[in-house]
């Protein structure tokens, strides 16, 4: 019989090969999934792995839906080496773009380029203030993070809805639940013409070296792990967990706001009730199949995305849901988790009974 | 007076959903094991039930097909996090990302479809007293079957050889493990029968209690199932009434919005969330109240001979 021997130490190898290991087995899943429903499983992973990189535009529309992916798994990386499980990035992420929404609807076209910063740092106090709602609970309450993070998701749901409906709607808009358009001088700068891609992604980019800096170069992104790992060595080293509770929320919450706010100046240009999709939550998987590593997530960023694009062409060119990108997301992470217990163990034949 | 009548009925009826679920998730973590995967379960059971009766018009096969897809969920989530010892918390997490997605991909052709109408059901004699025959006797037989669930698992839970086995898994896995119990086996059974419970609760939602299907029509409520176990202390009377106050908290919400008080129906809507937020906050104040409370190995794995 097949049986589980811990190994002497973490296997590095597996480290590497488990989350293609998780690859192959949900595409050998979607593979199942296309075929049982008649439809050609080549042209299925067509749309998943060949046309969002298949020409220069497209891959500009692939680092688009990247970008905020990046954003919020950096800081929920930080936020998962410390222990501490904000799951609720989607909520902060659209507290930021609420926040930023409303700095930019104040602009007008005499307003300066200066309010790109203002929207910006606005996106990323209001994703901060959701976070920081986490940890002053779980500081001053001892209530689970896990839990008031995801209700507040739902609150922060209704707050944009509540304001596109309400105060903030278009007058001109035909009772639409949506803002007017911002101001083009809102508009995040892109990088080249022809291409929605913005100076978003350089800001991702930097956050990658600069999380990778704080987490190994740095005493205090070695004390935000090591409570993270070992809660009773960090305290006997002095680190404060109470400090480490905040910096992962509000770096994460930051973040997450961060995206929020690029969203919303950049692609989407106005505020509707379709700013939530999902992507605080694809996040995790982000994270996590990145190894919470910020340059293993820069992968992983760009494969959630090709399931993003490939899932919006499944549905307009093969007649799929496009709730299938769900399943494939849901369906990847399932089998990380899985295949990371051959990092700490090895597969042996036994034979007979142990 | 009449309409606060209906108001408690409904009340029963909300609760109902969240007692059916919160019980199974306190069958699991009394044996020590989180389910995170709760939402995604429910949806995929919510679907499950709901498509069963488009299909057989049998409300009783419904609830055994979402049963079915809650116990299935929930022993692949049990074999890992058992089995492989995956982080229960991510794992879990990846369940409620997975059952969000395929209910909604799975559902997509159940949309537009209605259910058979159907018999209200009534107690005799009691449902005609007035006042109480409407409040309280004329409901589906699934809530007073949530009620007697409740007594059912106090009486196991306390009261019988297996319960114990259970609580002492949850409590000391190395102790029950030393006592010659197989530790994995008896959290998979509490996972996967916790399992069905959610999914029978899930079923409850899309075949009786809205009567249709919706994406993502669970709506927070298997979070909020997670919090009541914390909220009733892990203890199944509690657990109870924890379901109707939150059951009553979501009434409350629509008799406002349809009595039309001045007040953004979007706040209202975010009522029960903010609700689950405020109550977890006063109950988890006492540190040491939850501790004494909580099964000690909550969320730990156990791996025999490690």
């Amino acid at each position: 019989m097949l049986r589980l021997e811990a190994r002497p130490e973490a296997s590095k190898l597996w480290g590497y090969a488990s989350p293609v290991l998780a690859l192959i087995l949900t595409v050998g899943v979607g593979v199942a999934i296309f075929m049982a429903l008649g439809k050609d499983p080549v042209r299925g992973l067509q749309m998943f792995f060949w046309e969002p990189v298949k020409s220069a535009y497209a891959l500009g529309e692939l680092m688009v839906k990247a970008t905020p992916l990046l954003v919020i798994a950096l800081g929920l990386g930080i936020c998962f080496r410390s222990n501490v499980w904000n799951i609720g990035a989607e909520g902060q992420f659209v507290m930021g773009a609420v926040a930023a929404g409303g700095v930019a609807l104040l602009a007008d076209k005499d307003t300066g380029r200066w309010v790109v910063l203002a929207i910006v740092l606005a996106g990323i106090l209001g994703g901060m203030l959701w976070a920081g709602w986490v940890a002053l609970l779980r500081d001053k309450f001892n209530a689970n993070e896990i839990l008031v993070s995801l209700m507040l998701v739902y609150v922060a749901d209704m707050v944009l809805s509540y304001l596109v409906y309400g105060p903030w709607k278009d007058p001109a808009g035909y009772n639409f639940p949506q803002t007017k358009t911002f101001a083009s001088v809102t508009q995040i700068p892109r990088l080249m013409s022809g291409s929605r891609v913005s100076v978003g992604l350089l800001i991702a980019l930097a956050g990658v070296g600069l999380s990778w800096v704080f987490l190994f170069r740095t005493r205090a992104g070695f004390a935000q792990q090591v409570g993270g790992l070992a809660p009773a060595a960090a305290r006997y080293a002095g680190f404060s967990s109470r400090k480490a509770l905040w910096v992962a929320l509000l770096v994460s919450g930051g973040a997450a706001g961060l995206a929020g706010a690029l969203e919303v100046a950049g692609p989407m240009g106005q505020l509707t009730p379709y700013v939530p999709a999902g992507y605080g939550f694809a996040a995790i998987i982000v994270a996590y199949v990145g190894r919470l590593h910020p340059v293993g997530m820069v992968f992983s960023a760009v494969l959630m995305s090709m399931f993003y694009i490939g899932g919006e062409l499944a549905q307009s060119r093969l007649g799929l849901p496009k709730s299938i990108t769900g399943v494939f997301q849901g369906l990847l992470l399932f089998s990380l988790l899985a295949c990371d217990t051959l990092v700490a163990y090895r597969l042996r034949w036994l034979s007979g009974r142990a | 007076m009449e309409t606060y009548a209906l108001l408690m009925a409904a009340t029963l009826n909300a609760g109902t959903v969240l007692a059916l679920a919160a019980l199974g998730l306190l069958i699991n973590e009394k044996a020590g094991i989180v389910n995170l995967g709760a939402e995604g379960l429910m949806l995929c059971a919510a679907i499950a039930g709901f498509a069963t009766v488009v299909h057989t018009g049998n409300d009783l096969l419904g609830f055994a097909a979402g049963m079915g897809a809650g116990a299935v969920l929930a022993a692949v989530f049990g074999l890992l996090v058992i089995w492989l010892g995956t982080n229960q918390y991510a794992t879990g997490l990846a369940l409620s990302l997975f059952g969000v997605g395929f209910s909604a991909f799975a559902g997509i052709g159940y949309v537009q479809e209605k259910l058979p109408p159907r018999v209200p059901f009534e107690v005799p004699f009691l449902a005609d007293i007035p006042w109480m025959g409407p409040a309280l006797f004329r409901q589906h037989p699934l809530v007073y079957g949530a009620v007697a669930l409740a007594g059912g698992l106090i009486w196991f839970l306390y009261r019988t050889r297996t319960g114990l086995v259970l609580r002492s898994v949850g409590e000391s896995p190395e102790s029950a493990h030393a006592l010659g119990y197989n530790v994995r086996r008896i959290r998979f059974a509490a996972v996967v029968a916790g399992g069905a419970l959610c999914g029978l609760a899930g079923a409850y939602i899309s075949v009786i209690y809205t009567p249709l299907w919706v994406e993502g029509m669970v709506a927070g409520k298997g979070w909020i199932a997670l919090a009541l176990t914390t909220f009733a202390t892990w203890r199944p009377a509690r657990v109870l009434l924890g379901a109707y106050l939150f059951g009553g908290v979501t009434m409350l919400q629509f008799h406002l919005q349809s009595t039309g008080v001045d007040v953004p129906s979007q706040l209202l809507t975010a009522l029960p969330y903010m609700a689950t937020i405020v109550v977890l906050a006063l109950i988890s104040r006492n540190p040491a109240w939850i501790r004494v409370n909580m099964p000690t190995s909550l969320g730990k794995p156990f791996q025999p001979g490690s």
